[in-house]
């Protein structure tokens, strides 16, 4: 990692402006550090920040970035849980929102092109408009790009049934590390001539090539939705339902889980009258075709009660579905009413571990005397514990980063994985070691080596090498840890 | 309430919406004002201090934050900050010297206002205001407006309403106090008018204190929180004292200062109680009629409606849909609702005068916004009103502008004979 041969901050900037125009690039420092960070604790002020409006003009950049070694940190909104976009060791920040049109919406072969920094929910908008379907919905759609969004391959609660980002990726325009466009993928559902490089950069967070625009694949919207709210007096029932709902065969579009300390923070800022005095909420969506749903409603609706649910409710109107949906995807904002720093986990196990997961998940919380709150997607096993706490007390942070690392060691142990759609960023590099053994680490640094031999694309994430260390040894889980062929 | 970066904020913001920018989202704002605070950061007259004017104070980024984030106040205070940056420095800029010049000489004395009122009145009379926008030694922002704005009735509302006979309120009656803010009784002194006869038809005892003040909403945005206070000790002084049931107001940046007096106070041992018993009677007139049980005019207004929420009414006051309901009641009124209606129309106070660039951007997007069929945009706040009747003098469309109240005192005034409202 040699800064000492990169121009100097003027004569980047003056080099950078060429390409950009002078508005689009920022360099004092009362600009530069709101590019600092993301939905995580972690703050770094890139050298300079710039924002191109083309594909060329960020292989321009790129090129430049390359010939001097520069470090570059692609990001759309800073959205993100795992620090994907934090520019850890300084460099350019490259902000790609300016690159914000819709270049198409195709009704005939159900796909769209994007740019990067199309506004995740405006496109959702925009495609229901035309009367089709792009299902992934992460909670930070409202502000998250599509671009970020693909270079995390986020999910959302309807990833249960309908998958996630890279499951609607049918091709990307990628500017590689040294400002070569490559095209991958194409407008069609059927495509295997040669390697699969779109399903390799959805997801590759910006270490392998930055995303300009990508083809995404449409459906057609499913004629009707109805939302379903399950109180459980006791969360293990809750759990418990999951896994009988899924045995059972039936597919929700979405299958939520809301614990007791969820509740109470979203009910504090929207006022809804949820239940304060419940142990745990399932919020459920079924869709499809009106005879097939209203039936499927009521018989999850029953499934619930037999398995203890306390009441369960069908919104009525397409209104109150709406407002106990915004509650669901306010929660990760809204612990902040809790303590002031999260650190947000999305560990996620097989289906069938759900009940145990969370049944392990208090016992952790217990142990290290930690604020945990879990909500989350528990229909595929991906659920959010949030470690509430106050970065200022040191003290305290000890006991989280424990927390967090025995919550991994459960996680695999219980057949999981460390990162289910937030991505590894800085905050699980270290852990990487713990899924994936050492021939397949190496094998993702070759690949790595191939696309971006200078690295110089947002080092510091995935690699436990290049990452910040993990505040507290780890030797305690590493020692009881099985190898993974055990 | 701390800010965890989520950024569900950024896209109710509308200087954000307009830039791109992080530094002009509130996300950014709450970031610089925490860095200086902490002092990771010095304060200077920079990026920083431009942001935090720049900002609409809208409000809309406190509905949108789930943490709850005090952001309003984070950055009034931070306002403060820079201004008495600014002062220590002595490096004010001509414009600044005028509004603190207006904030301390002029808003705070009714008299001088209503002076200030007839001054425009006579330049508009003499054809001086039209001819003003060419005085290149205005201020951008002034000289755009002067030539649009309408012309100032020659009685200030406090005029009207003591020229207007009250009907002899009925036993038991809930006692309103009317508050008439500065710009809305000078400029438009009949929507104060028509407020006290609207809550009259609703079964109030109205009256209009001697004594009240500007509510020092423009002083705080300003970053002028002790000569706020000044005018915020007056208000709570006098309401008090009259003890009414209700503080009626219909300005929605006027009624948002009054509710957040207690949070002007927290650190004053006195002030705070007072402030907290003042602020719990304050309404907006529509609130109040709701509340007291409404009595649906008989009269019809055969127009074509839309209405635009003051973002103070809407973020702060949370008035909700009231507004709306009492238009939709009455005859002959088709209601046609405006997209993304909440998002800031640019007024913003003095903003259009202080930032006409961001101003006119926001302006064009909501006469854009308004629905074509429309002829009347209804609001609820004396800055909108003057911004989108700018709008409307200049880019069009050509609507007319009316404040709530007005529609309603107009149905009861169309009625066929008067006491046969109640139905």
């Amino acid at each position: 990692m040699d800064k000492s041969s990169w121009p100097t901050p003027d004569a980047m900037r003056t080099a950078l402006a060429e390409i950009v125009g002078v508005e689009h690039v920022l360099t004092h420092i009362e600009e530069r550090a709101l590019y600092a960070y993301d939905a995580t604790i972690r703050r770094t002020v890139p050298d300079i920040v710039v924002r191109p409006h083309s594909t060329g003009e960020i292989s321009r950049v790129l090129d430049y970035a390359n010939r001097q070694a520069i470090f570059v940190y692609p990001r759309g909104s800073a959205t993100g849980l795992s620090g994907g976009s934090v520019p850890l060791n300084g460099g350019i920040a490259l902000d790609l929102t300016r690159m914000n049109r819709i270049l198409e919406i195709n009704r005939e072969d159900l796909y769209a092109r994007v740019q990067a920094g199309v506004i995740v929910a405006t496109f959702a908008r925009a495609v229901a408009d035309a009367n089709l379907f792009f299902p992934p919905d992460p909670s930070s759609a409202p502000a998250a790009t599509m671009g970020g969004s693909l270079a995390e391959n986020a999910g959302g609660p309807h990833a249960f049934k309908y998958g996630v980002f890279r499951d609607y990726t049918l091709g990307l325009t990628v500017v590689l590390a040294d400002g070569k466009i490559v095209r991958t993928g194409g407008t069609t559902v059927k495509n295997v001539s040669g390697y699969d490089l779109t399903r390799l950069f959805v997801g590759s967070e910006g270490t392998l090539g930055v995303i300009a625009e990508a083809v995404i694949r449409l459906i057609p919207k499913p004629e009707t939705q109805r939302t379903l709210l399950a109180v459980y007096e006791d969360l293990h029932q809750a759990a418990d339902t999951v896994s009988r709902i899924i045995a059972a065969g039936m597919q929700p579009a979405a299958l939520e889980f809301i614990d007791d300390a969820s509740i109470r923070v979203v009910e504090s800022f929207l006022h809804l009258g949820l239940p304060l005095d419940a142990a745990a909420l399932l919020l459920i969506e079924v869709d499809g075709p009106e005879m097939v749903v209203a039936e499927q409603a009521q018989t999850i609706a029953a499934f619930c009660r037999q398995h203890g649910a306390r009441e369960v409710t069908i919104a009525a109107t397409a209104a109150e579905s709406a407002r106990l949906w915004q509650a669901r995807k306010s929660i990760s904002s809204a612990v902040a009413r809790i303590k002031p720093s999260k650190i947000a986990e999305d560990a996620t196990v097989p289906r069938s571990r759900i009940p145990e997961m969370v049944r392990r998940l208090k016992a952790i919380a217990a142990k290290y005397a930690v604020d945990l709150v879990i909500f989350g997607h528990i229909g595929d096993g991906n659920l959010h514990p949030n470690i509430m706490c106050d970065e200022r007390n040191p003290e305290e942070m000890a006991r989280v980063w424990q927390t967090v690392a025995e919550i991994f060691d459960v996680t695999l142990e219980l057949g999981g994985t460390l990162t289910g759609e937030h991505g590894v960023g800085y905050m699980k590099a270290p852990f990487m070691p713990w899924e994936h053994d050492e021939t397949a680490l190496d094998a993702m640094r070759r690949l790595k080596h191939v696309f971006d031999p200078q690295n110089i694309l947002n080092p510091g994430k995935v690699f436990p090498e290049a990452a910040p260390p993990w505040p507290i040894s780890l030797a305690p889980w590493n020692r009881k840890r099985r190898a993974p062929d055990d | 309430m701390s800010c965890i970066k989520c950024g569900l904020c950024l896209s109710s913001c509308p200087t954000f919406q307009q830039t791109g920018l992080e530094r002009e989202s509130p996300r950014g704002r709450v970031q610089l004002i925490a860095s200086v605070a902490q002092g990771v950061m010095p304060l200077t007259q920079g990026p920083l201090a431009d942001t935090m004017f720049s900002c609409l104070d809208c409000r809309a980024c406190e509905v949108a934050c789930p943490s709850g984030v005090p952001i309003g106040r984070l950055i009034e205070k931070g306002r403060a900050e820079v201004v008495h940056l600014s002062r220590r420095q002595a490096a004010q800029t001509p414009g600044e010297q005028a509004t603190r010049l207006a904030l301390q000489s002029l808003i705070p004395y009714p008299r001088r206002l209503r002076t200030l009122g007839r001054l425009v009145r006579w330049s508009q009379r003499t054809g001086l205001a039209h001819w003003s926008r060419h005085l290149k030694f205005l201020p951008e922002g002034l000289r755009g407006y002067a030539g649009s704005l309408r012309r100032l009735p020659s009685r200030t509302g406090r005029e009207m309403l003591a020229a207007d006979p009250s009907p002899v309120p009925a036993p038991g009656s809930p006692r309103v106090d009317l508050f008439l803010g500065c710009v809305m009784d000078v400029v438009f002194g009949e929507a104060n008018l028509a407020t006290k006869r609207v809550l009259e038809r609703n079964g109030c005892a109205v009256s209009a204190p001697l004594g009240q003040v500007c509510c020092g909403a423009l002083a705080v945005h300003a970053g002028d929180r002790d000569g706020a206070r000044a005018l915020a000790r007056t208000n709570i002084d006098t309401f008090l004292q009259s003890d009414p049931a209700y503080i009626a107001t219909n300005a929605g940046g006027c009624g948002a200062a009054l509710l957040e007096y207690p949070e002007w106070f927290a650190d004053d041992p006195v002030y705070r109680a007072r402030a907290e018993r003042f602020a719990e009677r304050v309404r907006d007139a529509s609130q109040i009629v709701e509340t007291v049980g409404f009595r649906p005019p008989a009269g019809r207004f055969p127009h074509t409606v839309t209405y635009q929420a003051s973002c103070h009414l809407h973020n702060v006051m949370k008035v909700g849909d009231t507004p709306q309901r009492l238009l939709q009641s009455i005859a002959g009124l088709i209601y046609r609702p405006m997209a993304d209606m909440a998002r800031c129309c640019g007024s913003a106070g003095i903003y259009n005068l202080t930032h006409p660039a961001m101003s006119a951007q926001l302006l064009a997007r909501k006469m854009a916004d308004i629905p074509p069929e429309a002829d009347i945009v209804v609001t609820g706040n004396p800055g909108c009103w003057l911004q989108l009747e700018h709008g409307a003098a200049t880019s069009g469309p050509p609507v007319r502008v009316m404040h709530v109240m007005e529609v309603l005192a107009e149905a009861y005034r169309s009625e066929p004979s008067a006491g046969q409202s109640e139905s």
